[in-house]
């Protein structure tokens, strides 16, 4: 099954199972089904409860913020994380803030669903991977799909929180296969994350978002066969408030496709450090995408972004000191 | 400030010549993504080409136009280059924006596209109210979508345009959907109704005649130019896809859309086949060329 069908399936499975959910978003209306097809199935199937919106995101967010403070379950899906800046105020500055400014919690099943990140020549202002903005923010939680996990597990989790979400889906793993991982590698889930190792006790681990999972295997995969070092990916559904519980390395790397500064990584990095600093070898080792724009050629793109190469390089760099 | 008055039959030729560059550069686009040789994303202005023909004929050297993602026409109609957009497009050496941009960020001096709807509303203000102080008499220009009047910082920026009577001329592209959407499921009331209740100007165009269009406008537009905003509105098919391949309107309807370019091929079919051509050379060019660098960063 494809990541987006998994997706999909999960948004019917929400909306089937629950009398109060709404899917809101732009182009959602069959045949289109939402600009990647994600929403397919759906309006047709829900036809009440699925809203095809006008090309206004701040509108869309306060709506689901109204909807979700009413009681109702709302799942927003953007065309592009970038417009997320569009929203930022009704999610931030609302949504967030109401679960607890008012003095006594107030629950909000709220998930805001964002297509991000590059790799298919969008261009600056299409491919933008926002993670960083959303850390830290009171009331707010961040998750991302992960072709490791059932997107209905990481849905039932979000809304069991009851306060908004926001779910990053890289729009590379759209078309990937779910829990695919190559030889000799194989994926287990425990707690909301991930393991993709060799079962023998790693060197190293890599942390990655699900976004970054496919190029982070492919670099573990080199390393294991060039290197003969066996790390162990971690891929936590939940990016941010951070929880790991990582087995004792000397090594870890952290890798995700935005650009420095403020980061997820540096977050990770924080909680691994005051965890299991006892157990380090080095400080953990923070991979991320190039300080710019990200450019519309796909040659150029390639340099920016984050690739199984970049991942490799880093942790060849941090074994070898 | 007006451009130069050129004589008749050399204007009729020029707008045609415009106008079949870009329906042919267009075409050319969907061609090339149709063989795998695009990436990313492209929005081609089939049935919408007259609009910056028209309008570009009004500006002058110190105006600023602001385009949007369907923005090849609006740059080929200003600046005669499909050979620097395409490199951009393919990220090819003499691309304008060295492949950083692509298709829907273009920026050359007066000259901006940016691919995030309705942001680029409150900066042509911006740039409105520079020029007001600094080039008297020049405006900047606008191109927007009729789903684009979705964003709330469009009546933020037209609040302020009447307010502060800035040279801003806002061309409004209707071509009756957004992406999937039809106009009438995204917008309640009328362009010339939002327009009213700021109090600005609006004028509605259904022609597709460049010189009858310009005649119609100069008058409002030199009344811009004085402070005074318009909103003007061409109603447009769209007779290409959003992108590429995403049409889910039924092909009867889309067959059914005029389409200026048949009659036109008629009446000039030598000018036809040289655009054609033109634009088979600019192909075979930039398809040959070495990757853009980025190196200004
Ligand atoms: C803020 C924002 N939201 C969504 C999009 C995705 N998008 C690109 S073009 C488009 C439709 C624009 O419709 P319209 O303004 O009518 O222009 P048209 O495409 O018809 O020329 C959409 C939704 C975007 N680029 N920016």
């Amino acid at each position: 099954m494809r990541v987006a069908d998994n997706i999909n399936a999960a948004l019917h499975s929400v909306l089937a199972g629950d009398e109060r959910a709404y899917l809101i978003g732009e182009d959602l209306l069959d045949p289109y089904g939402g600009a990647f097809k994600v929403a397919r199935g759906l309006s047709t199937r829900f036809p009440d409860r699925v809203l095809s919106t006008p090309i206004s995101e701040s509108a869309m967010t306060g709506v689901a913020a109204g909807l979700a403070l009413a009681g109702d379950t709302a799942i927003v899906e953007y065309m592009f994380a970038d417009f997320l800046t569009l929203g930022f105020d009704p999610l931030v500055n609302f949504a967030a803030k109401s679960v607890t400014m008012y003095g006594t919690r107030l629950p909000m099943r709220l998930i805001v669903r964002c297509p991000s990140g590059g790799g298919r020549g969008y261009g600056p202002t299409h491919s933008q991977t926002l993670t960083k903005h959303l850390i830290g923010v009171p009331g707010l939680a961040v998750f991302e799909m992960s072709p490791f996990r059932d997107a209905a597990e990481v849905f039932a989790e979000m809304l069991a929180l009851a306060q908004p979400c926001v779910f990053v889906e890289d729009k590379i793993l759209y078309t990937r296969r779910m829990h695919a991982v190559p030889h000799p590698f194989t994926a287990s889930v425990r707690d909301g994350v991930a393991y993709v190792g060799t079962g023998e006790p790693p060197d190293l681990v890599l942390v990655a978002p699900g976004g970054t999972a496919g190029r982070a295997v492919a670099a573990l995969h080199r390393l294991l066969i060039e290197d003969e070092i066996a790390g162990l990916l971690v891929v936590p559904s939940r990016l941010y408030p951070v929880s790991l519980d990582l087995p004792p390395v000397p090594h870890v790397v952290v890798a995700e496709d935005g650009t420095a500064g403020g980061t997820w990584g540096a977050e990770v990095a924080q909680h691994v450090h005051a965890r299991h600093f006892a157990d380090l070898a080095a400080p953990v080792t923070l991979v991320h995408a190039a300080g710019a724009v990200i450019p519309a050629a796909p040659h150029l793109e390639r340099e920016v972004l984050v690739t199984a190469g970049t991942i490799y390089d880093a942790m060849v760099r941090t074994v070898r000191g | 400030m007006l451009p130069a008055l050129v004589d008749a039959p050399d204007q009729v030729r020029a707008d045609r010549a415009a106008m079949l560059l870009i329906r042919h550069f267009e075409t050319a686009l969907l061609d090339l993504f149709a063989r795998g040789e695009l990436s990313g994303t492209t929005h081609t202005c089939l049935g919408q080409e007259h609009v910056p023909v028209a309008v570009s004929g009004l500006l002058g050297p110190d105006d600023h136009v602001l385009s949007n993602h369907r923005g090849h026409g609006h740059y080929l109609a200003r600046f005669d280059d499909p050979e620097g957009l395409l490199a951009e497009i393919m990220g090819r050496a003499g691309a304008v924006c060295h492949g950083v941009g692509g298709s829907q960020h273009i920026h050359r001096p007066g000259y901006l596209s940016t691919g995030v709807q309705g942001e680029s509303l409150p900066v042509a203000a911006g740039l409105a109210l520079h020029l007001r102080r600094h080039r008297p008499g020049a405006l900047a220009c606008v191109y927007i979508g009729d789903g684009s009047w979705g964003e709330g910082a469009v009546y933020e920026a037209l609040n302020l345009a009447a307010l502060w009577h800035l040279p801003l001329l806002v061309v409004v592209e209707h071509n009756g959907i957004a992406q999937s959407t039809p106009t009438g499921q995204a917008m309640a009331g009328t362009v010339a109704g939002r327009a009213a209740a700021f109090g600005l100007a609006h004028t509605r165009i259904t022609g597709t005649d460049p010189a009858a269009i310009r005649a119609g406008l100069a008058p409002l537009v030199a009344r811009v130019r004085a402070g005074e905003p318009l909103i003007a509105e061409f109603h447009v098919p769209r007779l290409g896809p959003h992108s590429k391949g995403d049409d889910t309107r039924p092909a009867e309807q889309v067959a059914a859309l005029p389409d200026w370019y048949p009659a036109l091929a008629a009446a000039a079919p030598e000018l036809d086949r040289a655009q054609r051509d033109r634009v088979a050379r600019v192909v075979a060019d930039v398809s040959a060329r070495p990757p853009a660098e980025w190196t200004d960063r």
